[in-house]
């Protein structure tokens, strides 16, 4: 770890002009980005600890909801109206990670939090989005737990996190401040593939600030998580489908599936939904749906499993929410 | 007083048996349980220590080569940074379990990447760490193979019996299977850590460490210091697993430290440098070859396994231990193989060996079953020798058979020939397996001082250590057992080179070892009793603090008179074991949940049932057993350590990504503990069971995975992956998934 210096931001202009100068650093729940640290893979020359801005609160937002930045994941995941009306959410919530960490980790740390790439998290190894022209480590190597969807010869590294997948299936928005203008973002463009510039994970610029996530108007249906990993708790996901899933009349009225683990940000592709809707559940037409998600999908050797495991993944999910019999 | 015993004949006599204090085998918790849980046992690192500076271990990242230039100024200048310690005597492998000399050095000479090299030492924790990334430095690389199937094998050992091609060809059934494992780490909970001290030419040492006699010797021999020079205190070891066995980098380097400085250091590796640079257990490439009768009767037997470790290390992962004598089989096949290759030092990690050495002739049992169309309980029991195969030696004892019966009533196992796909809930698929389990039994020489104090309480000392294993506890009750004292009014002082040599832990070894040594020094304290009051050894009973023979009682205080008595037992192995194959036994049941889609596979309950000889304490043997089937799971299905293709450096380095089993992946476990008494095995007629319950639990999952989905899997661990492709492959053509 280097020496930096530690600031507390009062308020959030505070925060957001704090931010935007050069080598610093938001501090929130300080799971990542403490860890990251301490391996030196972050070496933020100031930290701004954003922990006491009142970004906490979880409230009505019309008829949605609007989870605060700094919520903690716990606060979310049980909160009143997230089980009864966004359950998959509080599913993927409680599908990451441990008690502990959820009980320090926040909305806005969850969202910004790194990839869990083993080149990535040893100061000593080639990787690209650690140290931008250095190669990538990953890709002749350990690509177990890597993307098979939207890489980029730069970096095949996934976003690691769950509670965005989820995000990602309600079309959840990211409010977003800085000292000059707020804006909103949707989750699902929130994230970025790696492209060129593998070192930016997000669209988030110096001095932006994270101040909540908004849920839309509850939309009911099934809503499912599924995350497969080889130990059943605090692993993250080598493979995570969130579904929010209606039916009537035996046909798809709503099917907004978003995927965990499979690329640098939670995929969701809008053309799964279009063959969806309307149609009659079948293993066959789950099988086109998946068709459509791993079209271009390219795996590295040790990460060629994940394409059938997607597959598969995602049949489980829609044969668990339409009773659809394998 | 010093009672001395080479054990060359088997001790029938089970002392332990007639002496009625009824404390040997009781289910007592741990003396020190309390102070471990409330935190306020205090471990290496955690000494308080006056002007104690902090050193952080700096590696390289070099496969191999060597250091031609440390450049101390570089760091010098940095706030808190007091010196760079770059000695010779750096050592950057752990030296090997009983080593008693030094590790490989210098340090300088880089054998695998993330060798530690050199350390900084600052003020403070903080400050050495970010000195020790910034330390300059010049050096020298070479191209090194990495992966074992790339370079040419050394044999290490085999055995040749008939003609195993042969009884193959000429077989009814056969199986003939290459099953891999790959690389564990011991994973302990606290990581290497040392405090030195050095005053007036002479060193103390807070460390973790399994081993003191030994590691005495092999520190003191790194530093060019006598022995006796040299002390080491252990009086708690946060988990070793192997890992502790021999002396590692951190204890060298802060004892350099120390030396150099005139000054107290600690060094606590990191998690990541625990996981890179202390022994791993090598990765495995196995081969089974059975060949049977039409009835299941083993006619050969052929395991073959290649492993490997650095060039210039002896040690080999012993798999074949337990072939050698587990099951029958006329004609025989084993050997082992050795690459040289320069991934981290391999060597003991729990129960090396046939930790996975039997799961793979488990699976391999179990696929012959299927052939014969037999349940695999009943080819087990056929096939179970009547001497060892190979030298004809009888067993001292074997609960084999008791375990696997008694395993299976309590499992409620349905014997029949496996058919997988038998049970689905929802999407799971749900299977049972079987397999034997068996683990070589050791005894190491092992001193120990027992006093009886004038108010008639007895003091234990050696410097054995207590890795978490209730060493603690067993001691005090063979004492107990011994003098007639209930467990509180024994203290059992542990973990310092101070006090007599006993046998350190591993290989299981502690118990039996230290146990006999404790067990003459307190026949040495009875008979000087006996001699007192003027009868024989035999007809003194020592019972709740009072002395009693034909004709009258003495309380123990009155006996001695104001006094203490004191008496050093010295346990030496001997000849009792020449002509025998002594051994604990076991068997393992599981009960898995498949997942159809994905291939996770979840363990639903396991049952193990094991004979080791004597039960010191009902509970701390439990617990290790417990700890033994939580370790199957995890080489069963999540462990690996991941090494890159390109330099060999181990990828998953922290808790986060070598995946142990967490709580939810560790169902109900049932434990059952068959009693017996090995006169061979030692004076106490104890064997160890330390690493016993994982001694081939791995393969009873694997044969429940079978048996469930139908999916031979044959790499460990059975990640959802291969679990799922190996589905795929033996799906039937009508199934969909
Ligand atoms: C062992 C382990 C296992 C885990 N397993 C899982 C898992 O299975 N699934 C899962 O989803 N997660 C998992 N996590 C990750 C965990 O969810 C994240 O560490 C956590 O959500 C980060 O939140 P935080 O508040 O602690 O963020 P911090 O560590 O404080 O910050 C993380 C990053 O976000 C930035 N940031 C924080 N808040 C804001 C804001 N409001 N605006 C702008 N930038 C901000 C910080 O600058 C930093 O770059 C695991 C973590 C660990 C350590
Ligand atoms: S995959 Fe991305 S994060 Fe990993 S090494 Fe390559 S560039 Fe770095």
């Amino acid at each position: 770890m280097r020496p930096f210096d530690y600031q507390r931001a009062e308020r959030l202009e505070h925060a957001a002009q704090l931010t935007g100068e050069p080598d610093t650093l938001a501090l929130a729940g300080g799971t990542n980005l403490v860890d990251l640290m301490k391996l030196q893979v972050e070496t933020p020359q100031t930290l701004v600890d954003i922990g006491r801005l009142s970004l906490g609160t979880i409230a009505e937002d019309g008829e949605g909801l609007r989870i605060g930045a700094l919520a903690t994941n716990t606060a979310t995941a049980v909160h009143p109206r997230v089980l009864a009306d966004y359950p998959v959410l509080a599913r993927a919530i409680l599908a990451g990670a441990t008690q502990q960490l959820r009980n320090k980790a926040t909305t806005g740390g969850n969202l910004c939090q790194r990839t869990r790439c083993y080149y990535f998290t040893n100061i000593d190894q080639p990787c690209n989005k650690r140290e931008p022209g250095s190669g990538c480590g990953a890709i002749k190597g350990i690509a177990r737990i890597h993307a098979v969807l939207g890489t980029s010869p730069q970096c095949i590294a996934t976003y690691p996190g769950d509670m965005a997948v989820a995000m990602a299936a309600l079309d959840a928005s990211v409010e977003i401040a800085s000292e000059r203008r707020s804006r909103t973002v949707p989750v699902r463009n929130f994230h970025r593939l790696p492209g060129d510039t593998p070192e930016k994970d997000n669209v988030l610029e110096p001095g932006e600030i994270i101040t909540a996530v908004t849920l839309p108007a509850p939309v009911g249906g099934v809503q499912l998580y599924r995350k497969v990993r080889e130990r059943s708790s605090y692993a993250f996901a080598l493979c995570s489908v969130a579904a929010v899933v209606d039916l009537e009349e035996g046909r798809f009225t709503r099917a907004d599936l978003a995927f965990g683990g499979l690329a640098h940000k939670p995929w969701h592709d809008p053309r799964i939904a279009d063959l969806l809707i309307g149609s009659e559940p079948s293993l066959a037409l789950f099988d086109k749906a998946a068709d459509l998600l791993l079209e271009g999908a390219e795996s590295y050797g040790e990460n060629d499993f994940k394409i059938p495991l997607a597959r598969r993944t995602l049949a489980a999910v829609l044969c668990e929410a339409t009773g659809v019999e394998p | 007083m010093t009672v001395h015993l080479k054990q060359d004949a088997p001790d029938n006599r089970d002392v332990l048996d007639g002496t009625g204090q009824g404390v040997i085998g009781a289910p007592l918790p741990r003396p020190e349980g309390l102070m471990k849980v409330t935190g306020t046992a205090t471990y290496a690192a955690e000494y308080a220590v006056e002007g104690c500076l902090e050193g952080v271990l700096v590696t390289v990242p070099v496969t191999r080569g060597e250091v031609l230039s440390i450049d101390e100024h570089s760091v010098l200048t940095m706030p808190g940074v007091v010196a760079v310690i770059s000695d010779e005597r750096m050592t950057g492998r752990p030296a090997q379990g009983m080593a008693g000399e030094a590790p490989f050095q210098p340090a300088q000479e880089v054998c695998y990447w993330g060798q530690p090299v050199a350390l900084v030492v600052a003020d403070t924790f903080e400050q050495a760490r970010d000195a020790a990334k910034h330390l300059a430095m010049e050096w020298r690389s070479e191209d090194a193979p990495i992966d074992p199937a790339s370079v040419e094998t050394e044999e290490d050992e085999s055995t040749l019996q008939g003609d195993l091609a042969h009884a193959m060809a000429e077989a009814a059934h056969s199986v003939d299977v290459v099953i891999t494992t790959e690389g564990h780490a011991s994973a302990a909970m606290e990581p290497h850590a040392a405090l030195a001290q050095w005053n007036d030419g002479a060193l103390t040492v807070h460390a973790s460490l399994q081993m003191l006699k030994f590691n005495r010797a092999e520190l003191a021999d790194s530093l060019g210091l006598e022995e006796e020079q040299v002390r080491l205190l252990s009086p708690y070891v946060g988990g070793g697993f192997g890992s502790k066995l021999g002396v590692s980098q951190e204890v060298v380097a802060a004892s350099l430290a120390a030396m150099k400085l005139g000054r107290p250091v600690r060094v606590v590796m990191s998690r990541q440098q625990v996981f890179q640079t202390v022994e791993r257990r090598s990765e495995t490439h196995q081969r089974i070859r059975l060949a049977a009768d039409a009835e299941g009767k083993l006619t050969g037997f052929g395991h073959e396994a290649l492993v490997s470790n650095l060039p210039g290390e002896t040690f080999a992962e012993p798999v074949l231990q337990s072939s050698q004598f587990l099951y029958a089989g006329e004609n025989r096949l084993l050997k082992l193989d050795l690459a040289r290759i320069h991934r981290m030092t391999a060597g003991s990690v729990r129960a090396p060996g046939e930790a996975v050495g039997v799961q793979t002739v488990e699976q391999a049992m179990d696929m012959l079953a299927e052939k014969v169309g037999m349940d695999p309980i009943e080819l087990r029991l056929r096939n179970i020798p009547e001497v060892h195969p190979a030298k004809g030696t009888p067993f001292s004892s074997r609960k084999l058979a008791e375990c696997l019966r008694e395993g299976a009533a309590a499992f409620g196992w349905e014997p029949r020939p496996r058919a997988p796909r038998h049970t689905r809930e929802g999407e799971w698929w749900i299977g049972t397996g079987v397999a034997s389990g068996a683990r070589v039994h050791f005894v190491e020489e092992a001193k120990a001082r027992v006093t009886l104090r004038p108010d008639g309480t007895a003091l234990v000392e050696t410097d054995m250590t207590d890795i978490g294993t209730g060493t603690y506890a067993i001691l005090g009750q063979v004492a107990g057992e011994m003098l007639g004292l209930v467990p509180d009014d024994i203290e059992v002082r542990l973990g310092d080179t101070d006090l007599p040599p006993g046998s350190g832990s591993g290989g299981s070894v502690g118990a039996a070892s230290c146990g006999s040594a404790v067990f003459l020094a307190c026949q040495g304290l009875r008979e000087q009793l006996a001699k007192r009051l003027n009868v024989g050894a035999d007809e003194l009973a020592l019972k709740d603090g009072f002395a009693r023979w034909d004709g009258g009682e003495k309380a123990l205080p009155e006996l001695l008179g104001g006094e203490p008595l004191e008496c050093t037992g010295h346990f030496e192995p001997g000849a009792s074991t020449e002509d025998l194959t002594v051994s604990s036994f076991g068997a393992f049941f599981a009960e898995v949940a498949v997942n159809r889609w994905t291939g996770e596979t979840r363990v639903r309950r396991m049952t193990g049932a094991f004979g080791f000889g004597r039960v010191l304490n009902a509970r701390t043997a439990r617990s290790q057993c417990l700890g033994g089937l939580t370790w199957c799971i995890g080489n069963a299905l999540t462990e690996s350590l991941l090494f890159d293709p390109v330099d060999g450096h181990l990828a998953n380095c922290d808790l986060a990504e070598y995946h142990v089993p967490v709580n939810r992946d560790v169902p109900d476990l049932e434990v059952l503990l068959l009693e017996e008494r090995d006169a061979a095995a030692s004076p106490i007629q104890a064997k160890g069971v330390g690493e016993l319950g994982l001694c081939g639990g791995a393969g009873a999952i694997a044969n429940a995975i079978y048996d469930a989905c139908g999916a031979r899997v044959f790499a460990y661990p059975m990640t959802p992956d291969r679990v799922m492709a190996a589905m795929e492959s033996s799906r039937p053509p009508s199934e969909s998934t």
